[in-house]
């Protein structure tokens, strides 16, 4: 979230579109309905099913999954064409005025440069034409048909109502309903904001669902704001912690990167991480990328990270391929070249697509390590469950060590919400049985390992033997010596440069803020963002004080905020270009003269003038991105793609199938229905249940009674059609499985009409499998595609086609 | 919101007797002591209180863990009871549906409790000790490393990666467990490394 939960109470219109906030994070949800209550403010609710955010939403518009983007760009369309845009905000803001490189262009779908053969992009041309001065040049007059808001108004001006309603089946009336809803809040005192999930990233082009979604509230002026935002509602508890730390295949902790293969040392790695400003006084805040690098680099390596070896640079990994991600590593899998792999906390036989393909990948695993507080079916993958699980175990020669660990109510530590608060937790009750902590399990595997690379050495010892490991007891670091490492410490004084006898850092005392982080090794830090978490005035994530002056919703001395203990990040941008709120109801940063003040931290140098330096900091530019340059593996501005599997072709590139730059594995794209396939002509969609938590809840007695079983929803037309008979047993499948549930027929669904045509959805919810306390079931991955995102591949499990007939149920 | 007086605060007030009551006031002492012994004490006082935050979703609803015993105190502590934290500014000390049933979760039939191992081939899962179990992982990783471990690439430039063995980590631990385990992890080299952000 670029805001947080408690500030969605600030808003004028709340637009949940790829989310379910009612069921999903129902507490949460609570500040929606506080901000009904107290000011006024409307929902609009976009689904393809009436879900129970949209049984209160002010508006409910149905949409076929997969079209979000085409709806998108014709609010967008609309917001332009009917001048409900916030003028000051844009053109300061945005990057709106840049003048966009000769040779750029759009055409049936697709930018300049792809290759069909890599299914990929040379992305040379989208980039600004840089001025004499090594500046990008800007139009401030928008004259310029080659600046960034030109071109965006003519790439979107093919999104009109009439075409948003063909692709998406949201009828031509609905939509600009909604339009116009969203249309009022370009005007300086309205704020909308925009709360979304599962529903928008789990898409071939998910990354492309969120974008257009910002490019639109930047038009409106509501990123930094009170009451607007981008606001991601995540996932499980510490989903951000864990992307914050970087444990992705190719992160490394506060968002730095692992180098490339085409960077084979620590100063070509660098040279592509200076980021020199792209427009005069910015402050591109990556530009201390080193500082944070080499201070993660010390707080790795310790003493044997020096200026000499580079910081132990060539100790990381680099990568051949963009990630191991995932699917990548199941892909692997099945073709033999994984032989560990290590599951914590983690269920995938569950949680990923294509469950056949997975059964098949860990099957020719060597080993299996599962350290869980739970049964999980991937423990139990190789344990025969009649139709639920049909694998005969004498065939499958993986061995499986399973580990008991900890649960939250054991343990201690902090947990990152989706707004970004660090809250330490504390533990209440002792483990069962033979359980132990992850630290203590991932200590001993580390110190075993150390002990084996001493003794008989092998590859490269050096980066295991020499890792940092400065704990009282090494068998079991403290929740407090990990979480001082993380904010960061000094390592060694710093003296003042005009005044030697002056220490401006000194030695093993904890940094206040990343502000202090030095390039030279004087400094480390785990993770450069969460710096000032743990301080020299302690563990600022167990604070508890829930004061909140003047009821904004900051809550300023409740945990702590990365960055900075920052609640609204872009904060800046909540005061026009002179630095005067654009609301004076709802301030929230403003310049009084000398410097910003106000109710949050100040998302940019206190004393940064305001007509000079713009507030989107980290950018080169100083100003946020309608155009994306080639940050986007697609193109710089999103464009409608179908889903790999769809019940239309794609209207807008009918050549297209699903995202051209996404990565299919060879013998995925075989298990694909055709786009419009009669073999499969229902579009179905995984989605969760409020009384269920993904897959652990159906260990747990009482959810388990309260949703006990699988089941799939159909409308009261598709089982008209398919005589099937609520509450009776269908079989449902695709190209690559076959389920049977019970069927609930509702009026919550409901065909939609695209392009002429009626399509019918098919609701599949996730929670089902064969261990725990609920009636064995099929989870939905059975049916789901092996496809990602182009940009981090998170699956396609929203969109995807199947068939349905009534049954008799599953034959024991 | 402002909590002036604090849950806790307010709990230990209503405990407090009748003394200051109109009841006391009026002179009904006898009443009130025979009237208190007669009561159950309210079990919840016999309890440790530990703060902690929901494990699901990411609103991370602030609760309070009941035990009988106290860790703290080097005791062997049994949950008895998880409710909504109402000093906290997101949940105010609502829980959803998931959340109000947390002690299930906690005391599931499911959870595991020793280290198993299920052999090559088999249909059952056996018991070993963490040690076997360690000793056997670890054993697994260095042998598997030394021989898929990739120092230089065909052009020869310094990689220094295993790609051979993958890890998948949890998103529901904390920060320092993520941490302790990104440290470890990535130090082999493995790169096949992912959490469930994706999903």
């Amino acid at each position: 979230m670029t805001n947080s939960w408690t500030d969605i109470r600030n808003t004028d219109l709340v637009v949940i579109m790829g989310g379910n906030a009612a069921e999903a994070h129902p507490c949460g949800f609570k500040w929606v309905v506080e901000a009904k209550a107290n000011r006024g403010a409307k929902l609009v609710v976009v689904d393809p099913r009436f879900t129970r955010s949209a049984a209160v939403a002010d508006y409910y518009a149905p949409i076929r999954q997969g079209s979000d983007i085409a709806f998108l760009s014709g609010v967008i369309n609309y917001c332009i064409q009917n001048n409900k845009v916030q003028w000051d905000y844009v053109k300061a803001f945005t990057n709106a005025t840049y003048i966009v490189k000769e040779g750029f262009a759009y055409k049936d779908g697709l930018f300049t440069g792809y290759d069909e053969e890599k299914r990929d992009y040379n992305r040379s041309t989208w980039d600004y034409q840089i001025g004499p001065d090594g500046y990008a040049m800007v139009d401030e007059t928008l004259q310029d048909p080659r600046c960034v808001w030109n071109l965006l108004k003519e790439h979107v001006s093919q999104y009109t109502p009439e075409l948003v309603e063909r692709i998406t089946g949201t009828p031509k009336d609905k939509f600009l309903k909604v339009a116009a809803m969203i249309g009022e809040c370009s005007t300086p005192t309205k704020t909308m904001t925009s709360m979304y999930a599962l529903g928008w990233t789990q898409h071939s082009k998910g990354s492309q669902n969120i974008r257009t979604m910002a490019m639109l509230q930047l038009i409106l002026g509501n990123i930094g704001v009170r009451g607007g935002g981008m606001n991601a509602l995540r996932g499980h508890s510490n989903i951000q912690g864990l992307t914050d730390i970087g444990l992705m295949s190719n992160m490394i902790p506060g968002y730095l990167t692992l180098a490339t293969d085409k960077e084979p040392d620590f100063n070509t790695y660098m040279s592509t991480r200076g980021f020199k400003p792209l427009r005069p006084n910015q402050m591109s805040y990556w530009q201390n990328y080193k500082k944070f690098m080499v201070s993660f680099l010390k707080s790795m390596w310790g003493p044997a990270a020096t200026a000499e070896n580079n910081f132990a640079f060539d100790w990381l990994p680099k990568m051949d391929v963009p990630a191991y991600d995932i699917l990548r590593a199941f892909e692997l899998m099945k073709q033999g070249k994984m032989n560990l792999y290590f599951c914590q906390g983690f269920n995938p036989l569950q949680a990923f697509p294509n469950r056949g393909k997975l059964t098949e990948a860990l099957s020719k695993l060597k080993l299996l390590v599962i350290m869980d507080p739970l049964q999980t079916e991937t423990a139990r993958f190789w344990e025969n469950h009649g139709v639920y699980n049909n694998v005969d175990p004498a065939k499958i020669q993986t061995e499986v060590i399973q580990l008991p660990t900890t649960c939250f109510a054991e343990d201690e530590g902090s947990l990152v919400n989706s707004g970004r608060w660090l809250q330490w937790h504390w533990p209440a009750g002792s483990p069962p049985g033979e359980s132990r902590t992850d630290a203590w399990i991932m200590s001993q595997i580390h110190l075993r390992l150390k002990e084996m690379y001493k003794k008989e050495g092998g590859a490269l010892p050096d980066p295991i033997v020499n890792l940092y490991w400065p704990y009282k007891d090494p068998s079991e670091p403290t929740p407090e010596e990990l979480t001082r490492e993380l904010n960061g410490y000094v390592v060694s004084d710093v003296l003042d440069p005009n005044d030697p006898t002056k220490k401006l850092l000194t030695a093993s005392k904890q940094v206040p803020n990343f502000g202090v982080l030095r390039d030279d090794g004087s400094t480390a830090a785990g993770c450069w963002i969460y710096s000032g978490s743990f301080t020299e005035d302690g563990n600022m994530m167990a604070r508890r004080d829930n004061s909140d002056p003047d009821d904004t919703g900051a809550y300023l001395k409740w945990s702590f905020a990365w960055p900075a203990n920052r609640r609204i990040i872009y904060n800046r941008a909540s005061a026009d270009i002179n630095g005067k709120p654009w609301d004076d109801t709802r301030k929230l940063l403003w310049w009084d003269g000398a410097k910003w003040t106000g109710y949050d931290v100040p998302d940019i140098a206190p004393t940064a003038k305001p007509q000079d330096v713009g507030p989107f900091i980290m950018n080169p530019e100083g100003v946020s991105r309608l155009f994306a340059r080639g940050m986007m593996r697609e193109g710089p501005f999103p464009v409608h793609y179908e889903p790999f599997e769809s019940p239309m072709v794609n209207l807008v590139a009918p050549k297209i199938r699903g995202n051209p730059v996404a990565r299919v594995f060879k013998d995925d794209f075989a298990q694909f229905a055709e786009p419009a396939s009669k073999e499969f002509p229902y579009a179905a969609t995984s989605y969760r249940l409020t009384e269920h938590f993904h897959y652990w809840t159906k260990n747990n007695h009482v959810n388990a009674v309260l949703q006990p079983e699988f089941f799939v929803e159909i409308s009261e037309e598709l089982a008209k059609e398919k005589s099937i008979t609520n509450g009776g047993w269908v079989r449902v499948w695709s190209k690559r499985g076959s389920v049977f549930a019970k069927v609930y027929v509702t009026k919550r669904i409901r065909p939609l009409i695209c392009d002429g045509k009626p399509v019918h959805v098919v609701g599949i919810p996730i929670h089902w499998g064969f261990v725990g306390a609920a009636k064995k079931g099929f989870p939905a991955n059975v049916l789901t595609p092996f496809v990602g995102d182009a940009n981090i591949e998170t699956p396609e499990f929203k969109a995807f086609l199947v068939n349905i007939e009534p049954s008799t149920g599953p034959v024991a | 919101m402002n909590m002036e007086l604090s849950r806790r605060q307010f709990l230990g007030t209503a405990g407090a007797g009748l003394a200051g009551t109109t009841l006391g006031a009026l002179g009904f002492g006898g009443v009130e002591e025979a009237h208190a012994a007669a009561i159950r004490p309210f079990k919840l006082f016999n309890t440790t209180e530990t703060r902690n935050t929901c494990t699901y979703c990411s609103v991370a609803c602030g609760i309070i863990i009941y035990s009988k015993g106290d860790l703290k105190k080097g005791e062997k502590a049994d949950i008895t009871h998880i409710e909504g934290d109402v000093d906290h500014p997101t949940n105010r000390g609502t829980l959803c549906p998931k959340g109000a049933a947390l002690l299930d979760i906690v005391k599931s039939e499911t959870r595991l409790q020793h280290p198993m191992i299920r052999r090559a081939g088999s249909d059952k899962f056996e018991r070993v000790s963490w040690d076997e179990a360690l000793n056997k992982i670890a054993r697994a990783m260095k042998d598997d490393r030394d021989k898929n471990f990739i120092a230089k690439n065909a052009d020869g430039v310094t990689v220094n990666r295993w790609n051979t063995t993958g890890f998948l980590a949890a998103s529901a631990t904390t920060n320092e467990t993520a941490w302790a385990t990104y440290k470890a992890v990535r130090s082999l080299g493995m790169v096949v490394f992912d959490n469930q952000a994706r999903v």
